[in-house]
């Protein structure tokens, strides 16, 4: 394969095409309101219509718009639907020649799309995700040419540096300076981890990626295994996301068969092979030491670091290990160049970022916005508010290990230090809005459950530590805590934050700290007035079958 | 290996450029609480007992599994780091049965040790009591997973030293417990080779040797009549 054959699969590609495109949207929120149905009903008035030569229907990644699900796109002449039924189908394709249909037409003049920025989206809702063809023909592994042909490693390193881009998974590290330090190790084998684990609660944001567009992925795997030095990739999907694996397993196989992936690809002297490795759906599989434990066979916990992957990873190589939606930001920024992408969001925060929107906000869904947009901006205008004549209490960002914003903060700018500076973090994208009918200290107890089930068990503070700050925080609910509660409360936080072993332990107490920070008064208000005593025994804990 | 110069708690303390700080103290005669570390496997910073504070980072750091460096500061006893442990302690003490009066390691208990050290007198978080079982199938030992803490000691010996792999931990959070094999009983156990490496390792009453729980106390039934009448008979000595 060399670029001539690229470009002559992309030119058969577009040749192929029919001149209508109904795109319906595949992707999980869309699937969830039925959109199965609609693109069976949609095939089959096509062929009523006798257009099977003229409309071509197809499954894509997310639309964006998961709140007004499921979402049908009609090219080239770019009109939206939402909301669309079975019943609807017959006019959206008596519509295609122009005309009007009877399905409720989606605004795409609302900010909820003019806003947004797509770079790791752009081919979402664009490409069909099972055909290779259709990513080459957006200009895809253009770049993975141009970087073997034309680059040497260090200059890809460079050019990731200058992006500015770092690390999507939650931690925000700098890519390149990560790529670098790998590179720069000395060893026999090396190996690049695609962190597709995607734990938090309520994010689907790699989901969308890996569904939607996932030669992107590998295309920006095998430009990190170049530029330092690896020719073995694995990607670690957890198991609840069956589609994105088989997409990825599909598009492996694709891109072996071509040449883009194996040995020699495109007759330069590197090669590289992407493995796909389950994950069994324990959150903390996806820190990075645990991750890598769990792709060696072995029980998922985290080890403390140093050493750290870059030089101590995978059976004791120097090994990479990136988000996939990190991964996704490299072929854009070895296309266009660092420069382009360090001019975009804010001075220490780079590029863009996709955020899940979800909660009290009337339209909820996948967006990707330059960073530095104000939380005003993506609640108020992108999601239009509230509903239900309610007003805004907090934004909770970050997922389980963030924090919320009060309405007071709405301003703030959405970049790493920003949210940091708030007590809250950024994460992996995660972005619940909620409204004044929600009481903080439930929804810290929400967050404190799920830490408290996921903790792997290695280490006291947070085995225990989440367990106990769980228990105390369902006093507060139950409005029967004491003053002593509160200052034990606020020591444990203390300790998880400080004695955990990893970055689930040291960051559970973040939704309890942020929302006494913000809204201590409602912790106030879960303490019993009089004389509330703790029972001597309560009853024993549910735990799993001993040994 | 290269010499390191380091100051621990004040003192000059050399050490070689892969010990850890845990290893440097001990050498130095200056002690930091530990529970998961055992000498001669391999430390893997479970119990965070050993927590110290390095100049210059507002992290904790488990000395057990932290390499020193050149010109390293570090603190092992402020106020800060006895809360902390205190406090872990307490957690220690909350998540099963630790009555301490009925268990077999009354008095020889490293958890035990550690409590009246860091002067752990009540636990101010609430008791847990999970309700686990004993497995007493095995011919020469028995587990309490009551007074089990999860330092993986057991696991470990068994696997680096022995070479068996019997142990293991199964479950998560809270529910985490030892198994031996695949959660068989240990009597079952087709790998344990009785060796008891396991049994010394552990730091507490979890793992014991048959015959040393207080339920298998010989009691002698004849000596009772003599309870019941000492005081009419006013014979106080045997
Ligand atoms: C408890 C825990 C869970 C994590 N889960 C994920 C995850 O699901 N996906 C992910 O990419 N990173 C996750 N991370 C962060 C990874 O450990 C790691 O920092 C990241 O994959 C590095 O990639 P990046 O530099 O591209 O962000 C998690 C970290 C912790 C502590
Ligand atoms: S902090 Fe929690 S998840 Fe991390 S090692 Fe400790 S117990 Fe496991
Ligand atoms: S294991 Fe130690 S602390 Fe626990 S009950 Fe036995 S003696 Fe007490
Ligand atoms: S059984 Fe003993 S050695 Fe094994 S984990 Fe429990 S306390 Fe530690
Ligand atoms: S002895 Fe270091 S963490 Fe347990």
């Amino acid at each position: 394969m060399d670029l001539s054959g690229l470009h002559s699969i992309a030119e058969r590609e577009r040749h192929s095409r029919k001149p209508n495109t109904i795109r319906c949207c595949a992707a999980m929120g869309c699937e969830a309101a039925r959109s199965r149905q609609v693109r069976v009903a949609l095939r089959s008035a096509v062929a009523a219509a006798g257009r099977q030569d003229s409309i071509e229907v197809q499954g894509v990644g997310c639309l964006g718009l998961c709140s007004a699900g499921p979402l049908v796109r009609v090219e080239p002449q770019g009109v939206m639907y939402q909301r669309v039924t079975p019943e609807d189908v017959q006019s959206i394709v008596a519509a295609v020649d122009g005309g009007t249909s009877t399905a409720e037409r989606a605004d795409l003049s609302h900010p909820f799309f003019t806003l947004q920025y797509p770079i790791v989206l752009e081919n979402s809702g664009k490409v069909d995700p099972e055909r290779i063809e259709s990513y080459v023909a957006e200009g895809g592994y253009e770049t993975l040419y141009h970087v073997l042909r034309e680059m040497s490693p260090a200059e890809v390193v460079d050019e990731v540096s200058r992006s500015g881009l770092r690390g999507r998974g939650g931690a925000g590290f700098p890519t390149g300076l990560k790529w670098a330090t790998v590179a720069k190790t000395q060893a026999d084998w090396k190996c690049v981890v695609c962190n597709a684990d995607e734990g938090d609660p309520g994010a689907f944001m790699d989901r969308a990626v890996m569904e939607s567009d996932p030669h992107r992925i590998l295309e920006g795997m095998a430009i990190a295994a170049y530029a330092v030095g690896a020719n073995q990739g694995y990607i670690y999907v957890r198991g609840e996301y069956p589609l994105a694996y088989d997409r990825l397993q599909v598009a492996i196989q694709q891109a072996d068969r071509l040449g883009l992936l194996g040995s020699r690809i495109f007759d330069s002297p590197f090669d590289f092979r992407i493995d796909l490795r389950i994950g069994a759906g324990a959150f903390v599989c996806g820190e990075e030491t645990a991750l890598m434990a769990s792709i060696q066979g072995q029980r998922g916990t985290p080890r403390p670091r140093p050493p750290y992957p870059a030089e101590a990873g995978l059976w004791g190589k120097p090994t990479l290990i990136n988000n996939v939606e990190t991964f996704a930001n490299i072929p854009p920024i070895l296309k266009r160049g660092g420069g382009w992408y360090a001019a975009i969001g804010t001075d220490k925060s780079k590029g863009t970022k996709v955020f899940s929107l979800t909660g009290h906000v009337r339209h909820t869904g996948l967006i990707e916005v330059p960073m530095g947009t104000t939380l005003r901006t993506i609640v108020e205008d992108m999601g239009d508010g509230v509903p239900n004549g309610r007003a805004l209490k907090a934004v909770q960002t970050g997922g389980s290990s963030g924090g919320c914003v009060p309405a007071s903060e709405i301003d703030v700018s959405v970049d790493y230090e920003s949210l940091a500076a708030l007590g809250s973090i950024m994460g992996s994208g995660g972005m619940v809005v909620l409204d004044d009918s929600t009481d903080m200290v439930d929804l810290a107890r929400f967050f404190m459950e799920f830490c408290a089930d996921e903790s792997c068990g290695k280490c006291v503070p947070c085995r225990v530590g989440t367990a106990q700050i769980y228990r105390l925080l369902e006093r507060f609910v139950a409005r029967e805590a004491t003053e002593s509660d509160l200052v034990l409360l606020e020591e444990l936080c203390d300790l998880l934050r400080s004695a955990s072993l990893c970055g689930l332990g040291q960051n559970a107490p973040n939704p309890v700290l942020s929302t006494l920070r913000y809204f201590r008064e409602e912790y106030e208000a879960g303490m019993a007035s009089i004389g509330a005593s703790r029972g001597l025994i309560r009853e024993p804990a549910v735990v799993g079958r001993p040994a | 290996m290269i010499a390191v110069t380091l100051t621990i708690d004040d003192r000059l303390v050399s050490a070689g450029d892969d010990d850890t700080i845990l290893h440097a103290a001990h050498d130095a005669g200056i002690a930091i609480p530990t529970l998961c570390h055992f000498e001669g496997i391999a430390d893997i910073g479970a119990c965070r007992l050993c927590l110290v504070e390095i100049e210059g980072s507002p992290k904790l750091f488990a000395a057990c599994t932290t390499r020193v460096t050149e010109g390293m500061v570090v603190r092992t006893d402020t106020e800060r780091l006895r809360r902390h442990r205190k406090l872990m302690i307490e957690l220690m003490l909350s998540e099963r049965n630790h009555v301490c009066s009925v268990c077999v390691a009354n008095g020889h208990c490293e958890l035990q040790d550690r409590a009246i050290q860091a002067g752990v007198d009540h636990v101010r978080v609430e008791y847990l009591y999970p309700k686990f079982t004993m497995d007493l199938s095995h011919k020469r030992y028995g587990a309490d997973p009551n007074r089990c803490i999860l330092c993986a000691r057991c696991v470990r010996v068994c696997d680096e030293v022995e070479g068996a792999h019997t142990w293991d931990i199964g479950g998560r959070g809270i529910a985490s417990h030892v198994v031996t094999d695949l959660s068989a009983p240990w009597g079952d156990s087709a790998t344990c080779t009785a060796c008891g490496k396991c049994v010394t390792a552990c730091p507490t009453g979890a793992l014991f040797s048959q015959g040393a729980t207080v339920g298998e106390l010989e009691k002698d039934r004849s000596r009772l009549a003599f309870v019941v009448t000492a005081r009419k008979t006013r014979e106080w000595v045997r």
